[in-house]
């Protein structure tokens, strides 16, 4: 089982009456929403978190690419992974990802990813992510019905690039390029290892799976209803006549642990309360421009990851109580979260777990805190999950050595 | 078309000089009352634009050129003859496109609240993210007339209505990937080659594409005519009806 630590970077200081003035915290909620003085500090605060993860023994770091919005203060998760490339020694870098079919040429994304990986001595995760419609289609104006295509071809001919030691030609219908010679070179060979975010589209689950990537479900509904697209992902696996290493999953969880039930909701209620309310509030046309979505997943009646009025059918939960019953949130006691954890990762199948342990609002004391009571009473109990699967998608130079268990907090 | 690739449905109807019919960036679903009306007149030509209705082969159409010039095989394998042209919205962008790059095919052109052409100071409207509510604000001048309701009905079975959304998305899907985000693509550099009798129609109260772009169509094809209907939004056809007809049918005669 390899457990990382996932990272938004949210803006912490929307104003109170958010909800009252901003229909979005994408796409049109103004940057003068966004007070520089303490976005600094947000950053200082998360860059010290997600080196603390390292320290912990988490096995990788997670960083992610949003635009125009206050959920996630990473337009370029490069930047941030250049700075973990020097300050972290021992997690992966799972960089989830790129927005690959943002960038002409692509061959940007390949160069920057060479060089976080070597950077980081071969500790990078490559992901590629479609990016969600608010991102791609809005903020960055993409064609929705042509978005997969684009990013079918940038993936191409950045796999290509990394793999060929000499100049080729690439002519594709978005990039035509006579010299394709990427200086540097990534360290992992034949390549680091793909991942590929997906939000619950019928079309990724094939393209993932042809290409024996890592599928990962990054959703905020939990892992109950998280089931619902892995159990079609591993349906598909089954049809298509390919193993069921749980390796082939990553799944985002939001975890709280405190000493007990009632002091986790203490200690985290109004910081849930902040990321579910304010920085999940997306203007439902937003969420799913038409096209970004095959009309065959619309009709399968799948959810985006993110924004759900556009199609939501089910009435959504409202507080703590609901957000942790229907497993949104696994929060609580160590022994709680043991237990669900474990049942999650049972029920998912899944080898690539990445926590979200600091959420909305969270200062850092109360991330650290999470953090070290993750690692030193619910981490151990589920590391040994899954270890009679080998992980092919893990960087090749930290399968070399095993990795520490978690342990108390100690940097 | 093109070796089975393409495959495009095309309604027709009536007869006399052909008039070929674009409509907007949604479907066209099926004969309307507004063909019907043209086709008591004319042999009417109605194709779905790719990717709409029964026409297919969208994904072999990469660009804006790849599309007119599909257009212009189509239409020289429906008539021979020279045609009118009357484009609705996005097909009236089309038909801009057409009258432009082949003028010795058109006969005449009417342009209905048509986008193509982009002006910072009075930008068109984004109709991909549009509630309901303001959807009807900026389409009709009278949200609560009977034509406008009956318009914006919708099926009350839900399964009906799930499938109408779906097609909608579907067309808005298809015909965004020429328009996609802003419906400028460079017309303006091409609309001088036009040589036909141009007309355009448009509500006063179009909040969708306000009047201004009559003007600027009006500027930009020498010797073209605009008329601006009084308390008419976005669709002339179904909120004025009666001046409608008449200028068009006034216009197409005299061409």
């Amino acid at each position: 089982m390899k457990v990382s630590f996932f990272h938004l970077m949210p803006y912490q200081s929307l104003p109170d009456d958010f909800l009252d003035k901003h229909r979005s915290a994408w796409v049109d909620l103004p940057n003068s929403n966004f007070d520089p003085q303490q976005g600094r500090h947000m950053y200082d605060d998360y860059l010290d978190e997600l080196q603390y993860a390292d320290s912990l023994g988490f096995d990788g770091v997670c960083v992610n690419e949003h635009h125009a919005n206050a959920y996630g203060l990473m337009p370029s998760p490069n930047l941030i992974a250049s700075i973990l490339a020097r300050s972290t020694s021992k997690a992966a870098l799972i960089v989830l990802g790129n927005s690959i079919a943002l960038y002409q040429p692509p061959i940007r994304v390949a160069e920057e990813m060479a060089m976080l990986d070597v950077l980081s001595g071969g500790r990078l995760v490559a992901g590629f992510p479609v990016g969600t419609s608010m991102d791609t289609t809005f903020a960055y104006g993409q064609v929705p019905i042509q978005l997969r295509e684009r990013h079918t071809e940038a993936h191409d001919l950045i796999m290509k690039s990394w793999q060929t030691r000499e100049p080729f030609v690439f002519n594709g219908k978005f990039n035509q390029l006579r010299y394709v010679n990427v200086w540097p070179r990534p360290l992992q060979q034949p390549h680091p290892p793909v991942w590929i975010p997906g939000s619950g589209s019928l079309e990724t689950w094939d393209w993932v799976l042809q290409r024996n990537y890592v599928y990962c479900y990054l959703s905020y509904y939990g892992y109950l209803r998280g089931r619902r697209v892995l159990d079609g992902f591993w349906e598909r696996t089954a049809q298509l006549g390919i193993d069921d290493n749980p390796y082939r999953v990553g799944f985002l969880q939001l975890v709280c642990v405190s000493e007990t039930d009632s002091q986790a909701e203490q200690d985290y209620a109004p910081h849930v309360d902040y990321f579910y309310n304010k920085m999940l509030r997306v203007y439902g046309p937003f969420a799913e421009s038409p096209g970004y979505r095959s009309i065959e997943s619309l009709r399968a009646g799948l959810r985006t990851a993110i924004g759900t009025n556009a199609q939501s059918s089910t009435s959504q939960p409202v507080g703590w109580k609901d957000w942790v019953e229907q497993g949104h949130v696994i929060a609580g006691s160590p022994e709680t979260v043991r237990d669900r954890l474990k049942e999650a990762i049972g029920m998912l199948r899944v080898g690539h777990l990445m926590c979200l342990l600091h959420i909305g609002t969270m200062p850092k004391e109360l991330t650290y805190k999470n953090m070290e009571l993750f690692t030193s009473q619910v981490l151990p109990a589920i590391k040994d999950t899954w270890a009679e699967y080998p992980d092919p998608w893990w960087p090749s130079t930290l399968s070399e050595t095993p990795q520490p268990v978690g342990h108390s907090g100690d940097s | 078309m093109r070796g089975g690739k393409l495959s495009i449905e095309v309604l027709e109807g009536g007869s006399g000089d052909p008039l070929v019919y674009l409509h907007g960036a949604r479907s066209l679903g099926g004969w309307n009352p507004h063909l019907d009306r043209l086709a008591d007149r004319y042999h009417v030509f109605a194709p779905c634009h790719p990717g709409t209705g029964g026409s297919t082969g969208l994904e072999h159409l990469d660009d804006l050129w790849d599309l007119v010039l599909c257009y212009e095989e189509i239409l020289d394998s429906l008539t021979s003859r020279p045609y009118h042209i009357i484009g609705l919205s996005y097909g009236g962008m089309i038909g801009t496109e057409l009258a432009a790059q082949n003028p010795a095919k058109v006969r005449s052109l009417v342009l209905v609240g048509a986008i193509g052409l982009w002006l910072d100071e009075s930008p068109i409207a984004d109709i991909y993210v549009l509630g309901p509510e303001e959807r009807a604000k900026a389409t009709w001048h009278n949200p609560a007339s009977e034509a406008a309701r009956a318009y914006m009905a919708q099926p009350e079975d839900p399964e009906a209505k799930r499938e109408a959304e779906l097609s909608n998305i579907e067309a808005l899907a298809s015909t965004g990937k020429f328009i996609w985000p802003i419906p400028d693509k460079g017309l303006r550099k091409r609309i001088h080659r036009i040589t036909s009798p141009t007309l355009m129609v448009w509500g006063k109260s179009d909040g969708l594409v306000p009047p201004v772009y009559a003007d600027e169509f009006q500027r930009l094809i020498p010797g073209s005519r605009s008329v601006v209907i009084e308390e008419c939004g976005h669709l002339p056809y179904l909120e004025r009806p009666e001046e409608y007809f008449q200028n068009v049918f006034d216009f197409l005669s005299q061409s």
